[in-house]
């Protein structure tokens, strides 16, 4: 079982306590955008097989919407950090970095 | 290669079983081919039979990390059905179907196909609406299959209990020409055919990069060296953004687990394979007799092959309600495939941004039915550059706003 620690209510939530939101950190392109980037956005996604950038809410927990960085391929947790920023923060990329050397994502490493 | 008959089986029976051939040979890879295909699943393999058998494309090598039939192929569940809504669907699910009545012999190997029937059971107004149609779009076209009464699924399923607590069983949309075929045996039977074709089927070895030139596709990088190619097929199923991102594009494409169990065998006492969308569950005998389960797939992306517990017991916990019988089953074995879901819960068979690199992927829960029809389509895209069977599937409709959208169809992983 997946148990992540939610940043806004400080618990440890179970999956199943919780709701997946999907990939993280999307620019959002509305009307007038190329038509590229707006299927780029609602559609195409990083899928990767290792580090892994998401969103989740604790929905029988506060409620609250937040970030998680987890390995696809080991569910390891590198950590949860808040849903108002709109890249990872520097704590969590360092921490990603000390075990998995190398890694990218999208164009951030 | 030495057929498979009857004769041959009492010919080997009087010299002690000394006389059979490896099915498939184990080659090294060659510097360079016509045509590359990755992912020996059912899909890459029968891709590699059809461009050889129907468009005389047979210097292709499949080149697989693991071994063949090892992914998807080897983990699912087998239901083979065509009842499904949209035209494009409906053509290349029912020509997949209609392959597998005789692939054994196409193939001269047993792929045990059974088609002993598939009830989609109704245990909600929406879904006696949503099957009631679904059943119209298929007699428009020419799909074989029919809304029946709950006394009729009594008749054809004995065990099943109407009279759910929460869900009574309503109706069902019937395709008495489904069924189930053995996994392996289909993966084993096309890579058979194609090793005696000449293809090289290459296992342990993982393609690592795509090697192009001026915005065409030149060959791969593997764990074995650089092969050379004029065209490409991606057949990877779950890895399917790791292959595309090696090629330098994205898909519409995420990937999580689906698990599926077994139970200790029994004897028999289910002739039909059930599927109940509305609770999540779905079940089928074995001829071993076990009784073979599937369920949901997890919420968030994952390659761990495994899956989260709780979609099993939520699974059990629907079939015990609709199986009574089986509450005292003790279940053998739980594993996990990784499937490769689109956002509409259809397939793409499609070019690529690449030149000369082609894609088939998307099957997400339920491509196993789909495997000789795909393979159909896509050895024609690849040796043509079109094919009626896959032009619905590009990876364009995205783009265009052309869905195929099979998530009513398909609400259950299958
Ligand atoms: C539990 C479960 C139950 C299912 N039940 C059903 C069902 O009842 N009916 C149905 O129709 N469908 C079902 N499905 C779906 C079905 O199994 C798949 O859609 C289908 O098998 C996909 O076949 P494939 O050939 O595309 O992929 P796979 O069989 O997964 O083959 C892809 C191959 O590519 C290889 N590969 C990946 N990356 C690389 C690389 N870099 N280099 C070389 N090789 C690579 C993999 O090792 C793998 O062998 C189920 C799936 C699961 C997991
Ligand atoms: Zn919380």
């Amino acid at each position: 079982m997946l148990i992540l620690s939610c940043p806004n209510c400080g618990e440890l939530k179970d999956e199943t306590e919780l709701s997946a939101g999907g990939e993280a950190h999307l620019t959002r392109f509305g009307p007038g955008s190329s038509d590229s980037d707006f299927e780029g956005y609602l559609f195409n996604r990083e899928n990767p097989k290792g580090v892994h950038f998401e969103r989740w809410r604790c929905s029988s927990g506060c409620g609250k919407w937040f970030h998680a960085a987890r390995c696809t391929a080991t569910n390891e947790v590198f950590g949860t950090y808040s849903a108002q920023v709109t890249e990872p923060p520097q704590e969590i990329r360092d921490v990603v970095s000390a075990k998995r050397p190398g890694w990218t994502w999208r164009d951030l490493s | 290669m030495k057929r498979y008959s009857a004769f041959a089986v009492a010919r080997e029976a009087f010299r002690f079983h000394s006389g059979w051939e490896r099915a498939w040979r184990s080659p090294e890879p060659k510097s360079e081919y016509d045509a590359i295909i990755v992912g020996a699943g059912g899909h890459g393999l029968a891709t590699a039979y059809y461009l050889g058998k129907n468009h005389g494309i047979k210097n292709v090598a499949v080149i697989e990390k693991g071994w063949l039939g090892g992914g998807n192929t080897g983990r699912n569940t087998t239901i083979i059905r065509s009842n499904y809504l949209q035209d494009p669907s409906a053509a290349i699910y029912e020509k997949a179907r209609s392959l597998y009545e005789d692939l054994s012999q196409d193939l001269n190997y047993n792929i045990m196909f059974s088609p002993r029937g598939v009830i989609m059971l109704a245990q909600t107004e929406h879904e006696i609406r949503g099957y009631q149609r679904t059943a119209h779009a298929n007699a428009l076209q020419g799909v074989a299959t029919e809304f029946i009464s709950p006394q009729r699924v009594k008749e054809l399923c004995p065990i099943i209990s109407l009279e759910g607590p929460r869900y009574p069983v309503l109706g069902g949309l019937w395709q008495p020409r489904g069924g189930t075929a053995r996994h392996d045996a289909v993966a084993w039977g096309y890579a058979r055919a194609c090793s005696d074709m000449g293809m090289d089927i290459i296992q342990k070895c993982e393609v690592t990069g795509v090697m192009s030139e001026n915005g065409k596709v030149s060959g791969v990088r593997t764990t074995k060296g650089e092969i050379k190619c004029s065209k490409l097929g991606m057949v990877v199923a779950g890895h399917s953004g790791v292959l595309a991102e090696m090629a330098g594009f994205r898909l519409p494409i995420e990937s999580v687990p689906l698990q599926a169990l077994v139970s200790e065998p029994i004897k028999p006492c289910m002739d039909v394979v059930v599927m109940a969308n509305t609770v999540h569950g779905y079940m089928s005998q074995s001829d071993k007799g076990e009784m073979v389960i599937g369920g949901g797939t997890d919420a968030y992306n994952g390659y761990t092959q495994r899956g989260s517990f709780h979609h099993i017991e939520e699974t059990v916990r629907a079939l015990i309600e609709t199986f009574p019988m089986i509450s005292r089953l003790k279940m053998l074995r739980q594993w996990g495939g990784i499937v490769d879901v689109t956002g509409d819960r259809s397939p793409i068979l499609s070019k690529t941004p690449l030149e000369g690199c082609f894609i088939n992927c998307g099957w997400g829960t339920g491509g196993f039915k789909a495997i000789p029809g795909s393979g159909w389509g896509m050895a024609e895209l690849m040796a043509k550059g079109h094919s009626p069977l896959t032009e619905d599937f590009g990876l364009n409709r995205f783009r265009e706003g052309r869905f195929i959208d099979e998530s009513v169809a398909a609400g259950v992983a299958h």
